[in-house]
C-alpha cells in the first residue's frame, strides 16, 4: 500500500533543488517552505523520478520549478484534477500538489472539495498568505473582512473561508495547519502529510511581503506566537501559552471550546475525532490558532480501490453480444 | 429510397428496401422496439441503418407530442447508407405520435396505430379537434387499426400482471407484428428478453407472450384481413464475421484498439455526464479487463484535466463530451497543445449555442475544434463518416496524438452517437501497430527536443530515472525547455507547434474522391456523419447523367494535402453541412475556392432528397442569399 517503498537515503536538501534560479520577491515566505520541503524530502529519502509536483497558477504554483523532481505546472485551480490523473495513471508515483489560497480555494475550489472527498493519495499543500500575489494584491477567499486591496478600496466585504474547515467539510482524512516561519514544526508536519495514505491537506500559513505584509504578526509575532497559538499533539493535552498554563476544553453542557487554567480536565487531543478537529480547525483570535495535525484518520485511497486488468482479447471484445456469418 | 420492386415470393410481397418507423411515449419503449427488429433485421441478412430520435424528456407527460420517442429503420439488400427520408411504415402508438411523425410518411404507406390509445384524452393532448382515424384524413394511407392495448393484455393475462405492466408489454405485440410482416425471426428477441428480465421471469413470460401474440396476429390477419407479409432481400456484403455497432460502441472498441495499437497499458477516460456523450463513459466503464480506467469528474474542466494528467504519466488520455463541456475544457486543451502531451478529445456534436437541443445533431463544433481557443493554439481534428468508422477513426486519434505529441479532437454527433449499422468485425491481428516510444535515455536529454522529422517531443514517463524535468504552460526555450519569455524564442515556438500540425498532413492518406470523376462540373463536399445522405445524392444525380462526384472529408485539421488542388478542378463546390456554414469557410479561406454553403440546422439529419434537389436546382434560389445561409428552422 505504500506508495514510497524504495527510498534514497543519499540524497541531501540541496539535491532536490533543480538549477533554476527562484523567482520568488525577496522575503517571501515561500523561501521557507520550499526550503522545509527539501529538507523534508531528504529526511525521506524520497525517489526523485518517482515523485512529481503538480501546481496550478499563482506564486506557490512556479514550486515545482525549483524542484530537480518531476514537475508539472498546469492551470489555475485545476492541479487537484491533473494530479488525480496521474494517480490513475500510474498509482506508484510520488504526486504532491502544490496550491495557493486563490487557486485552491477559489478558481479550484469545486476541484479541492471533490479531490479531498475521493481521497486520492496526494500531498496537497496550500500556501495561504489571504493575498492574491502574482496579480498584484487582490483580496483572495481567506482575506479577513475589511482588507483594503485594489478590488476592495473601501475594504472586502466577503467573509473568508477557513482552509481546514473547508477541507474536513469536504471530508478531508488528513488535516494539518503549519506557518512558513515555524520550520520544525513545518517539516514534521510534511512528513506527516506524507506518511499518510490518501488525500492530506496542509494549510501553511506564509507571509506575502508585498502585498499582504505581517497579516499573520497577530498568530505568528514572536511575542504573541505562545498565546495565539495551540501546538496540537496526539494523545497530549491540548495547552498554550508561554508556560504552557492555558489549556482548551469542552464548555460543559455546549459543544465549544473554552480556555481555562491548566487543569486536570483539559482535553486530550485526539487526532482520529472529526469533531474535535473541525472545533480545533475553527478556532481564531481571541482563542490560540491551532497548528499541527489537527485530524488524521486513514481509509483506503480512491485510486487503490480502481479495477483495472489488461490483457483482456480484444478479439473477444468485438465478437461479444449478437454476431453473424456472411459466406461468400 | 425505399422504393421496389413488387412481385409475390410465397405469398409475401418482394421489397427492395423499406423504412419503418416505431413512434410512441417516451415511456413506450421505442428505443428498444426499434434496437430488437434492428438485431432480427441483421440476423436476416439485410443491410440497414438506423436512427433513433428521442426527447430530451426522460418522462415527458405522457400523450403529448413533446414526449414523442422514435426509431427508424431502413433496411434492404442494396445500397442502404442512410435511415431513409421518407416512411414506408409507421407503427404510432398513440395520437401524439401520429401527429409528430406522419408528414414523414410516403403517399400510400402504411400506418399501425392502437385504437385503444386514440381515446378522447390523448386525442386532446395531441391536438386533434377529431379522431383522425373516424375521418378521412388518413385516406392517402393504408390504415391498419388494432386493439393493441386488450390484444396484449389478453396475451399476457395468464401470467396474471397488472393492467400497467401488461400496458408495458404493448411494444412487444407491435414488434412481434412487424417481425411478421418481414418475415423475421424472434429467436434473439426471446432470448434478449430471458436475459433482461432473469430476475423476473414473469414479465419475461408475459413479453415473449407479447411477442408471440403479435406475431401470430400477423399470420392469422393474412387470411383474415387481408394483411400483406413482405420478403426484403439479402444484401450481397463481403464475407466476414458481423454485428451491428453504434458510433458510441465504434469509438470505444476503437480506442481500445488503438491502445493495443500503440502499446500503451493503460487508458484514462474521464468524462462527466452529458446527452449525447455519456454513452460513451457508460461502454467504457465496462472495459475494464482491457486496461479501461474510467473517471467520472467533477466537471468537464476536471474530466479534461484528468485525462491529461494520466497522459503526462504515459497513459492514453481521453475525454469525451458535446459542445457546451467541450467548451470547457478548452483551457485544457491549450495546456495539453503548450506541453504538447497526447490527448483525445471526443465531440458528440448536438444542437446549440448553449444548451440548445440537447438530443438533435448538428456539426456546428467544427469551427470551435479547429479555432476555438485562446492564443495560437493548433490541434489535429479528425471526424468519422459512419457508426462503422468511428472504429477506424479512435484508432488513427490515437496514432496521430502519440505519433505528434498532441491532442486530437474527433467530431462525432448525436446522430452517429446512436445510429447503428452491419459491421464487419475486424481481427485484431489485422489492424494497423504503431508502437510508442518512451524516451529512457538521459544523452542530450530535454524535454521539448524535437524528433527532426515529426517535430513530436519525446514523451517521458515520471518514473524514468535521470529525466526528471518541468513543464507546464509558461513558453519554454526552444533549445533547453526551460522558462522563456525571450520574444524571438516565442515566435519561434509559435511557428514550431504549427508546423507540427501541418506536418501531419505529410503522415495522412490523400484526400480521394468516395464517387465520380477528380474533376468536373461538381463536387458536393461533406464531412463527417452525412456522408450516406450525399453519397445517395450524388449517385441519384449520376444516374441522371449528371457531372457529380462526392468528396468526404476525414481529416479536417490539417486537410490532406492535396485538398486544395483536387477542389479546384471542378467549376462549383458544394459544402453541405448541419451547421450554418461552418467548413464551406475553411476551405474558402485556406484555398480561395469559391465554394457554396447548403445548411440544414433543424437538428435532423440531411435527407438524402434534400441535397439531390440542391445538386438539381444549380445556382442557389436567391432567397439563399449567397449561399452561405441556409435553411433553418
Amino acid at each position: 500500500m505504500t506508495v514510497t517503498t524504495i527510498t534514497d537515503a543519499q540524497l541531501a536538501p540541496k539535491d532536490y533543488a533543480s538549477d533554476q534560479e527562484v523567482r520568488w520577491c525577496p522575503g517571501c515566505g515561500d523561501y521557507a517552505i520550499l526550503k522545509a520541503v527539501q529538507k523534508a524530502c531528504a529526511d525521506m529519502g524520497l525517489v526523485r523520478e518517482r515523485t512529481v509536483f503538480v501546481s496550478g497558477i499563482g506564486c506557490a504554483a512556479r514550486f515545482p520549478y525549483y524542484m530537480s523532481t518531476y514537475g508539472f505546472h498546469t492551470v489555475h485551480g485545476r492541479a487537484p484534477a491533473i494530479a488525480t490523473g496521474v494517480k490513475l495513471a500510474n498509482p506508484d508515483l510520488d504526486v504532491w500538489v502544490m496550491t495557493g489560497d486563490g487557486d485552491g480555494l477559489s478558481i479550484g475550489g469545486n476541484h479541492m472539495l471533490h479531490v479531498l472527498r475521493r481521497n486520492v493519495d496526494l500531498n496537497i499543500i496550500l500556501f495561504n498568505n489571504e493575498i492574491y500575489g502574482l496579480t498584484k494584491g487582490q483580496y483572495s477567499p481567506t482575506s479577513r473582512r475589511g482588507t483594503r486591496s485594489p478590488s476592495t478600496p473601501l475594504g472586502s466585504i466577503e467573509n473568508p473561508v477557513s482552509a481546514c474547515a473547508f477541507a474536513l467539510g469536504a471530508g478531508a482524512r488528513f488535516v494539518a495547519r503549519s506557518i512558513d516561519t515555524l520550520q520544525a514544526h513545518l517539516i514534521s508536519t510534511l512528513k506527516r502529510a506524507h506518511a499518510h495514505h490518501g488525500a492530506s491537506f496542509v494549510e501553511i500559513l506564509q507571509n506575502c511581503v508585498v502585498f499582504n505584509d505581517a497579516v499573520f504578526e497577530n498568530i505568528t509575532g514572536k511575542e504573541v506566537a505562545p498565546d495565539a497559538q495551540v501546538l496540537v499533539e496526539h494523545g497530549k493535552p491540548l495547552l498554550f501559552g508561554k508556560n504552557k498554563e492555558k489549556g482548551l476544553r469542552l464548555k460543559p453542557g455546549k459543544l465549544e471550546l473554552e480556555i481555562i487554567p491548566a487543569a486536570p480536565d483539559v482535553l486530550v487531543h485526539d487526532e482520529t475525532n472529526r469533531p474535535l478537529a473541525q472545533l480545533l480547525a475553527a478556532l481564531e483570535p481571541p482563542f490560540p490558532v491551532a497548528m499541527g495535525v489537527l485530524y488524521c484518520n486513514p481509509a483506503t485511497s480512491y485510486e487503490r480501490e480502481v479495477v483495472v486488468e489488461t490483457g483482456g482479447s480484444l478479439d473477444a471484445l468485438l465478437n461479444s453480444e449478437r454476431t453473424w456469418e456472411v459466406v461468400p | 429510397m425505399a422504393t421496389s420492386a413488387v412481385s409475390r415470393a410465397g405469398g409475401r410481397e418482394t421489397r427492395d428496401s423499406v423504412v419503418i418507423r416505431f413512434a410512441g411515449d417516451s415511456g413506450d419503449g421505442m428505443q428498444v422496439t426499434g434496437s430488437q427488429f434492428t438485431l432480427e433485421t441483421a440476423l436476416a441478412g439485410s443491410d440497414f441503418s438506423t436512427f433513433p430520435d428521442f426527447p430530451a424528456e426522460i418522462r415527458a407527460p405522457t400523450g403529448t407530442t413533446f414526449g414523442v420517442s422514435a426509431f427508424q429503420i431502413h433496411f434492404g439488400g442494396t445500397d442502404v447508407m442512410t435511415p431513409g427520408d421518407s416512411v414506408d411504415v409507421l407503427v404510432a402508438m398513440n395520437p401524439a405520435a401520429l401527429t409528430v411523425e406522419m408528414s414523414d410518411l410516403k403517399v400510400g404507406g402504411t400506418v399501425i396505430v392502437d385504437t385503444d390509445a386514440f381515446n378522447e384524452r390523448n386525442l386532446k393532448k395531441a391536438g386533434y379537434a377529431k379522431n383522425p382515424l373516424e375521418d378521412d384524413s388518413l385516406a392517402r394511407y393504408q390504415v391498419l387499426k388494432f386493439d393493441i392495448t386488450k390484444l396484449t393484455a389478453d396475451a399476457v393475462k395468464p401470467h396474471g400482471l397488472s393492467s400497467r405492466e401488461a400496458h408495458l408489454c404493448r411494444n412487444m405485440w407491435a414488434l412481434g407484428l412487424l417481425l411478421w410482416m418481414y418475415g423475421h425471426e424472434r429467436t434473439a428477441t426471446i432470448e434478449w428478453l430471458q436475459r433482461k428480465f432473469a430476475k423476473k421471469p414473469v414479465i419475461a413470460a408475459a413479453n415473449i407472450a407479447a411477442l408471440n401474440a403479435g406475431h401470430a396476429f400477423g399470420e392469422t390477419a393474412e387470411m383474415t384481413e387481408h394483411m400483406v407479409g413482405y420478403v426484403v432481400p439479402k444484401a450481397a456484403v463481403q464475407a466476414g464475421r458481423y454485428r451491428t455497432v453504434s458510433g458510441t460502441e465504434g469509438l470505444a472498441w476503437g480506442l481500445v484498439a488503438g491502445m493495443r495499437a500503440a502499446g500503451i497499458e493503460k487508458m484514462v477516460f474521464a468524462g462527466y455526464p452529458i446527452t449525447p456523450a455519456s454513452a460513451l463513459l457508460h461502454t467504457l466503464a465496462n472495459l475494464r479487463a482491457y486496461g479501461v480506467v474510467t473517471f467520472q469528474a467533477e466537471d468537464e474542466i476536471a474530466a479534461s484535466g484528468a485525462a491529461l494528467g494520466a497522459s503526462y504519466a504515459g497513459a492514453l488520455g481521453v475525454t469525451s463530451s458535446s459542445g457546451p463541456g467541450i467548451a470547457l475544457k478548452t483551457e485544457m486543451l491549450g495546456l495539453a497543445i503548450a506541453t504538447e502531451l497526447p490527448l483525445i478529445v471526443i465531440d458528440s456534436q448536438r444542437a446549440g449555442p448553449s444548451t440548445g437541443m440537447p438530443t438533435k445533431a448538428e456539426q456546428s463544433d467544427l469551427f470551435q475544434a479547429v479555432h476555438g481557443r485562446n492564443a495560437d493554439a493548433p490541434l489535429a481534428v479528425l471526424a468519422p463518416t459512419s457508426t462503422a468508422d468511428c472504429f477506424d477513426i479512435a484508432i488513427e486519434a490515437v496514432r496521430l496524438a502519440t505519433k505528434f505529441m498532441t491532442p486530437v479532437i474527433v467530431l462525432s454527433d448525436g446522430y452517429l452517437a446512436h445510429a447503428a449499422e452491419p459491421w464487419r468485425i475486424p481481427h485484431e491481428a489485422e489492424l494497423p501497430r504503431f508502437p510508442v516510444t518512451y524516451r529512457t535515455d538521459p544523452e542530450g536529454f530535454h524535454p521539448f527536443l524535437r524528433d527532426p522529422e515529426t517535430l513530436a517531443r519525446p514523451w517521458v514517463k515520471p518514473g524514468t530515472p535521470r529525466l526528471e524535468h518541468r513543464i507546464g504552460g509558461l513558453e519554454r526555450d526552444y533549445d533547453s525547455g526551460h522558462i522563456s519569455y525571450d520574444p524571438d524564442n516565442h515566435a519561434r515556438m509559435t511557428k514550431a507547434r504549427a508546423d507540427k500540425i501541418a506536418g501531419i498532413a505529410n503522415d495522412i492518406p490523400l484526400q480521394t474522391v468516395s464517387l465520380g470523376d477528380d474533376h468536373g462540373k461538381l463536387a458536393v463536399v461533406g464531412w463527417g456523419s452525412t456522408f450516406g445522405a450525399i453519397h445517395q445524392a450524388v449517385k441519384i444525380a449520376r444516374d441522371e447523367g449528371r457531372d457529380v462526384a462526392h468528396i468526404h472529408v476525414r481529416y479536417l485539421s490539417p486537410f490532406p494535402r492535396n485538398l486544395g488542388d483536387l477542389l479546384k478542378r471542378y467549376d462549383r463546390v458544394l459544402v453541405p453541412e448541419m451547421n450554418n456554414g461552418q467548413l464551406v469557410k475553411l476551405l474558402r479561406a485556406e484555398y480561395l475556392v469559391d465554394a457554396e454553403g447548403f445548411s440544414k440546422v433543424t437538428g435532423k439529419p440531411f435527407r438524402v432528397t434534400d441535397i439531390v434537389q440542391r445538386i438539381r436546382g444549380g445556382a442557389p434560389p436567391p432567397s439563399e442569399g449567397s449561399g452561405l445561409g441556409g435553411e433553418a428552422g
